[in-house]
């Protein structure tokens, strides 16, 4: 059993004026994997984040970081960990190497510049200027800042929002190879993608409360079924009534069914099975518009957990 | 060794340093303006542009005598022109005096409550009066003060460098803070292990570096361009200079202290500043406002600033004459300073 590197126990944020971000989170990270805290806005992943780097008191309950605690080895835990916040807007004037030089200073030992700008693979950006760069590439530059004490735990909140896919690949790469060195990991995200090929294992957040921790493929395989066929049907000119959530429970290796608007998905464990059967069902129940498979994942998770999607107002992928 | 190449105040000082360098905007408003200022007014206020007397004299009877008359003296200038002419220029403010010949002697056309304009019309007449034979019955004769040191411009000056050591402070400080803030930069630092204080002080210094350059171009210029005469000695004046930065970055980090939207602090910055750029004496005396007004006036930070440089830049006042106005200063500094450690937001 390896250490622990983050410890929190019936973790507890009120704010002033009486909201409850945080009620009662336990959370242990081990030394050496990256873990997850996946959830949709709103849900407490922030604040969690925040009070475990200590920029942040919590209302009660215990945080223990590296083996020390806030308040107590506040230099310490300092000194070993790297941050990169929700949103740091960086001074544009500097460039990517003043940037990493000005906070390698703040710690006792760390990184060259030029070590972490290689990191992040920002070589040719070492001497523009902040202003200039991408999204991307702004992002990277902020894990690098993160990455100047050579930290053996890294917190990362949303380190991808907002990103095109292909800077969120380099960014999941970078992760990687510092997780690969073993160093810890805990990031905050509402990108199930991300959860599931990034991290170790999960807790997925909801309200303030952990409603399923485990790993990835654990927490999929906790639904029954690996699964998932969504279906639309347009009952305009059928000539039998369209089958009911009842009757798809029914078929054959189907383990669970969700009706969303005109979407229905099933979760299906023997999809050769279960697929013959539906297809003969829906035979007379009006035309079938939309016909699809795909693997399950933690967004089914949460939708079974919740009865929601961890991004508001989009559809299932 | 290695302790030393990252020395994080030393590194803090240096980013701030560059990014003030890489702003344009604020070079123009920390070198650039204060030194246009000093040109328009010194320009404007300069010796002798007052005596210049514009006179039109409408065509007619005695108009070439007058023209004649006028325009021996290179103080008068003078054009002949019709009636509705000098009408028109009159009221654009082109002429002080109209002259219009009357019969047997001459007509003046002018507006009282202009600055000058009395006194114009008194040189007119003389001149006019003298032309045509008039010889004063007493002699008198008149002692002009140009030289260095009692002009408008030499009392400008001082008033101009307590004006930018008072907007360097508060904007150098309360802006710098409060937008780095806003960008959670402040959040970001004290993630880290850096120290508070190291921060707060890195500020200071580079907006005293900063200082040092500001003070010297417009002393310099003042110094070439205007024949300024710094009577004092410098050292009294770098301390008076100090101990009012010192003293203004307070106050900047005070007002700064708590707020994180760029609107809010930039209106309490000017909340603060417009009382002092009014009443302080930057352009005009503060001694011109009434005895009631006085004890507020006297109150504000940058009337003391004001009052001891130009004691010692005007007046060569040693610096234990200025106790009062450095004491006063050093006061409000410390006590702003202290307020602003004491309700500073770092996120």
């Amino acid at each position: 059993m390896p250490a622990l590197a983050i410890r929190c126990k019936n973790l507890v944020k009120r704010y002033p004026g009486g909201v409850l971000a945080v009620r009662g989170l336990d959370l242990e990270v081990r030394e050496g994997e990256c873990f997850g805290l996946l959830g949709p806005n709103g849900a407490g992943k922030t604040t969690t984040i925040e009070i475990l780097e200590g920029i942040l008191p919590p209302t009660s309950g215990e945080v223990e970081i590296l083996g020390h605690t806030w308040g107590n080895g506040d230099i310490e835990i300092r000194k070993r960990i790297g941050i990169s916040l929700q949103e740091t807007r960086l001074s544009e004037k500097l460039t990517v190497r003043e940037t990493l030089r000005l906070f390698r200073s703040f710690y006792p030992g760390g990184l060259e510049p030029e070590q972490t700008i290689g990191l992040v693979s920002l070589e040719e950006k070492a001497d523009a200027r902040v202003g200039k760069l991408s999204g991307g590439q702004r992002q990277r530059l902020a894990v690098a800042c993160a990455m100047a004490g050579d930290p053996a735990l890294l917190f990362l909140d949303e380190p991808t929002t907002g990103l095109d896919p292909q800077s969120r690949r380099q960014i999941w790469e970078i992760l990687k190879r510092f997780r690969n060195e073993g160093r810890t990991i805990l990031l905050t995200t509402h990108y199930m993608d991300e959860a599931e090929r990034l991290c170790d294992r999960v807790a997925i957040v909801d309200q303030g409360r952990i409603i399923a921790l485990g790993s990835p493929r654990d927490l999929i395989a906790s639904l029954g079924a690996e699964h998932v066929i969504d279906i639309s049907v347009d009952d305009g000119g059928a000539t039998a009534p369209p089958p009911s959530e009842g009757d798809l429970r029914a078929l054959p290796g189907v383990t669970s069914v969700r009706v969303e608007g005109s979407t229905i998905s099933l979760t299906v464990s023997e999809p050769h099975v279960a697929m013959p059967r539906l297809l003969e069902r829906l035979g007379g129940g009006g035309s079938l518009t939309r016909l699809s498979m795909r693997h399950a994942s933690l967004e089914d998770v949460f939708v079974t957990l919740t009865g929601r999607h961890l991004r508001e107002g989009e559809a299932p992928a | 060794m290695k302790h030393v190449k990252y020395w994080p105040f030393k590194q803090l000082v240096l980013v701030r340093t560059r990014e003030f360098s890489r702003e344009p905007e604020a070079i123009f408003w920390v070198y650039v303006f204060p030194i246009l200022l000093m040109f328009g007014l010194g320009i404007a206020f300069r010796s002798g542009a007052d005596q210049e007397v514009h006179v039109d004299v409408v065509a007619g009877s005695r108009a070439e005598e007058a023209r004649a008359a006028l325009g021996s003296d290179p103080r008068f200038q003078v054009a002949v022109v019709s009636p509705e002419e000098a009408k028109a220029r009159f009221a654009s403010g082109k002429t002080d005096v109209i002259v219009e010949g009357r019969g047997e002697g001459y007509r003046y056309v002018y507006d009282p409550s202009r600055t000058g304009a009395e006194a114009a019309r008194i040189r007119v007449n003389d001149a006019l009066q003298a032309a045509a034979g008039r010889r004063d019955p007493v002699p008198s004769a008149s002692e002009l003060i140009t030289e260095p040191g009692s002009r408008y411009i030499d009392w400008l000056i001082p008033g101009l460098l307590g004006m930018n050591i008072m907007g360097g402070g508060l904007w150098g400080l309360g802006f710098v803070t409060v937008d780095m803030r806003m960008r959670k930069l402040l959040k970001r630092f004290v993630a880290t292990p850096m120290r508070r204080s190291d921060f707060l002080l890195a500020l200071m210094a580079s907006r005293l570096m900063f200082l040092v350059t500001e003070i010297g171009v417009i002393l310099a210029v003042g110094c070439l361009a205007f024949g300024l005469q710094v009577k004092g000695s410098l050292l009294a004046l770098a301390v008076v200079i100090l101990v009012g930065a010192a003293s203004f970055a307070g106050l900047g980090l005070l007002v700064a202290s708590r707020t994180d939207k760029i609107e809010t602090v930039s209106g309490l910055l000017n909340l603060v500043m417009l009382p002092m750029w009014l009443l302080s004496g930057i352009f005009f005396s503060a001694e011109r406002f009434p005895g009631a007004m006085q004890p507020l006036v006297q109150a504000l930070p940058l009337t003391q600033l004001n009052n001891a440089l130009r004691a010692v830049i005007l007046e060569g006042a040693p610096l234990g004459s200025q106790w009062l106005p450095v004491a006063a200063l050093a006061a409000y500094g410390i006590l702003a300073f202290g307020a602003a450690l004491r309700m500073f937001k770092w996120q």
